[in-house]
């Protein structure tokens, strides 16, 4: 089927009023969740998942899409307004942001993050489009070990490429991995990992271990270290950008765009280097650079915009892949497994109606997005102000909730009890939370991926290379891993980053700069 | 940002220690993966060469190196950067005092929701939690977390169809 048709139904499935109203309660929830601090998208849809699977899926998606984006507009509100950035992606926007706040111009960098947000999220789900079925045409030509291959790739690349420590992202990755083999095997029959516990035959629920992670893990955290002085909130009124702001704006906002939709789709993606890449861009090319640094606009605009076209992009691997790249995807792919969709090739052909009304809802929400969100920016603003003991209270009371109303065991609280414990441990001893969460995902489907390969060669192991694809896969992965190493001898001392980093300890530019945080 | 420079010089070298905790805990969930694996039968099959066996291998040796590597690599002056936000305040100890309260409001939860009912156990975890954070409007607190429970109970039941116990208060709600 012609691709803009089946757009078009999915336009027709999420347009029905009970539809709209799911996608906005998605904008409206995710917005606000994403502006508390301490609160982000992952975090959000992960406690709201178990609300979901009341709801058809196709709802629940197209509430999904809503918080998807609502979380990331929310997320640069808190940046500017607030200056303490609780995403690694909202880090770059509140350089410039806050310090435009401060000068009195907190109206127009909410505006031109609102608005940027808002062209780049729609070029950037205009390019999922475009992109997606391509992608699916060329992933079902694949067997199972060019899969094998990507999937490695993405976990190596998540884990090496984006944490401040290659070392500590691989010790998350095994956690991760860890959890992920508790249950039965699934082609032997026989308990892995359940230490005679028949409530674990079953596997950890996917579910608690996102709200264990991303939310205990995060509450705990956050009460070890609960800022005592209050948080100083710039007040703002209504968003509004004069003449200048706009024609100062709106190339940034493509560049950014540019920057931010491919990076995103790829199986390493991620929304940090391209926020800061569009940053130094902008720097550059900007005819004010002496404002940079002081409240520029353009440093606002473009890495806001590349934030968003990279949260489209991310959806590319999401959906045609089945490969979830950033915490948020990784929590939306959990629910698919939930419904029992299996996202990868064959979701367009299985479950068109599904995809497409995620598609479209996407667009929706951006409209809304912006509809709704700049005439609500100074209520948003007030959230900001929450106590913070019941901010956290909250967090926990409806963690412990989504966790319970899943199977209504009490023991799935005491295991996101200890999740939440290692969600902890992870945040203090700076162990990134994403690589541990997709090992928990991807690790039976590479498993299983494994053993079909090799059942297929007979045991051979150059079944694992008996694809084109998987042995440049390959190659790419050894670059990836050796990169480092090459750097290292090119400059004879650690003077790179990544060197630093994992023998010396922290430098705290670059750690901002490359945190995959959560929240 | 800025604090991060002041916190490294003043917090040196008992982080380091209590960061080879982390590689001790890889260290033990590697074993546990390993031995675990290591008693599973292998069945001869032709159509599943990989066995069960060998996965966990491959995992707990990652660990296992990891643990090695990191232990390495703290005792060489590594250290793990701690994860900022909004809220924390990393120039502050970890405020044990507001941690285990917190914690045992949640555990308490877990074994009293089963005996006593979403309603009850929830206020109280609420109750708790909001009291172990530092808010010191006890009779407030409990208004909003009865309202809470109640609100979450009913929402739950009317909207989503799924019922949490009731506990002891099975007949009255």
């Amino acid at each position: 089927m012609d691709v803009w048709s089946s757009l078009l139904d999915g336009f027709a499935t999420a347009l029905t009023p009970m539809n709209m109203l799911y996608a906005l309660v998605g904008v409206l929830l995710g917005t606000a969740v994403g502006v508390l601090p301490g609160l982000g998208p992952a975090m959000t849809v992960a406690l709201l998942l178990p609300v979901t699977f009341a709801l058809e899926p196709a709802s629940a998606f197209i509430m999904f899409a809503g918080i998807y984006y609502g979380g990331m507009y929310g997320g640069s509100t808190t940046s500017i307004l607030l200056n303490t950035p609780g995403e690694s992606s909202s880090v770059v926007t509140a350089i410039e942001g806050h310090k435009m706040a401060k000068a009195g111009r907190a109206a127009q960098a909410l505006a031109t993050a609102a608005i940027g947000s808002f062209i780049a999220g729609t070029i950037g789900t205009l390019l999922l489009v475009v992109c997606a079925p391509v992608v699916v045409k060329f992933a079902v030509s694949l067997g199972n070990p060019s899969y094998l291959a990507i999937m490695v790739l993405s976990l190596l690349a998540v884990t090496a490429v984006l944490g401040n420590s290659r070392l500590r992202g691989f010790c998350a990755l095994g956690l991760g991995l860890a959890v992920g083999l508790v249950g039965s095997d699934p082609v032997t029959g026989q308990q892995r990992l359940t230490f005679g516990m028949p409530l674990l035959v079953d596997g950890i629920d996917i579910v608690v271990v996102a709200v264990a992670i991303f939310a205990v893990g995060e509450a705990l955290w956050v009460a070890a270290h609960l800022r005592r002085t209050a948080a100083h909130v710039i007040p703002v009124g209504q968003p509004w950008m004069g003449k200048e702001d706009w024609k100062r704006s709106w190339k940034p906002w493509l560049r950014g765009t540019a920057y931010g939709f491919p990076f995103g789709a790829l199986p390493a993606g991620g929304a940090e280097i391209p926020t800061f890449l569009s940053y130094v861009t902008e720097k550059r090319l900007s005819k004010h650079p002496e404002e940079f640094g002081h409240g520029a606009i353009e440093g606002v605009a473009g890495p806001e915009a590349a934030n968003n076209a990279s949260a489209a992009g991310t959806l590319v691997p999401m959906l045609s892949l089945g490969l979830p790249t950033n915490a948020t995807a990784a929590v939306m792919l959990a629910a698919f497994t939930q419904y029992g969709i299996q996202p990868g090739p064959l979701l367009f052909d299985r479950e068109p109606k599904l995809v497409w009304a995620l598609i479209a809802s996407l667009f929706i929400g951006n409209v809304l997005l912006l509809v709704i969100n700049l005439p609500l920016a100074p209520a948003w603003a007030k959230l900001l102000q929450i106590p913070r003991p019941y901010l956290y209270a909250g967090i926990v009371f409806f963690a412990t909730l989504g966790a319970y109303s899943v199977n209504l065991q009490a023991f799935d609280l005491a295991i996101l009890l200890v999740l939440g414990l290692l969600g902890f441990l992870m945040r203090r001893f700076g162990l990134p939370v994403l690589p541990l969460v997709l090992g928990v995902i991807l690790g039976p489907r590479l498993e299983q991926q494994l053993r079909t390969s090799l059942q297929l060669s007979q045991g051979s192991i150059s079944g694992l290379f008996s694809e084109p694809l998987a042995i440049v896969v390959y190659v790419i992965v050894a670059l990836v891993l050796a990169w480092p190493l090459a750097r290292r001898l090119r400059h004879g001392t650690s003077r790179s980053t990544i060197d630093t980093q994992q023998d010396a300890g922290p430098d705290v530019d670059a750690g901002d700069r490359g945190k995959v945080s959560s929240s | 940002m800025n604090t991060t420079a002041t916190r490294s010089a003043t917090r040196p070298r008992r982080q380091n220690r209590a960061e080879l905790g982390v590689s001790l805990l890889l260290a033990l969930v590697g074993a546990a993966v390993v031995i675990d694996a290591a008693r599973l039968n292998v069945p001869y099959s032709q159509s599943d060469p990989v066995g069960p066996r060998t996965v966990p291998f491959i995992v707990g040796g990652l660990l296992l190196v990891c643990a090695v590597t990191l232990t390495v690599n703290v005792l060489r002056g590594g250290r793990g950067e701690a994860e900022e936000g909004e809220d924390v305040d990393l120039s502050a100890p970890t405020e044990w005092r507001v941690v285990l309260p917190l914690l045992g409001a949640f555990l308490a939860n877990i074994l009293l929701i089963d005996v006593l009912g979403w309603v009850i156990s929830g206020a109280m975890l609420f109750w708790g939690s909001a009291w172990a954070l530092g808010s010191r409007h006890p009779v407030r607190d409990a208004g909003i977390s009865v309202a809470l429970a109640l609100v979450t109970f009913y929402g739950f039941y009317v909207g989503l169809g799924i019922l949490l116990p009731a506990g002891v208060l099975e007949g009255v709600l």
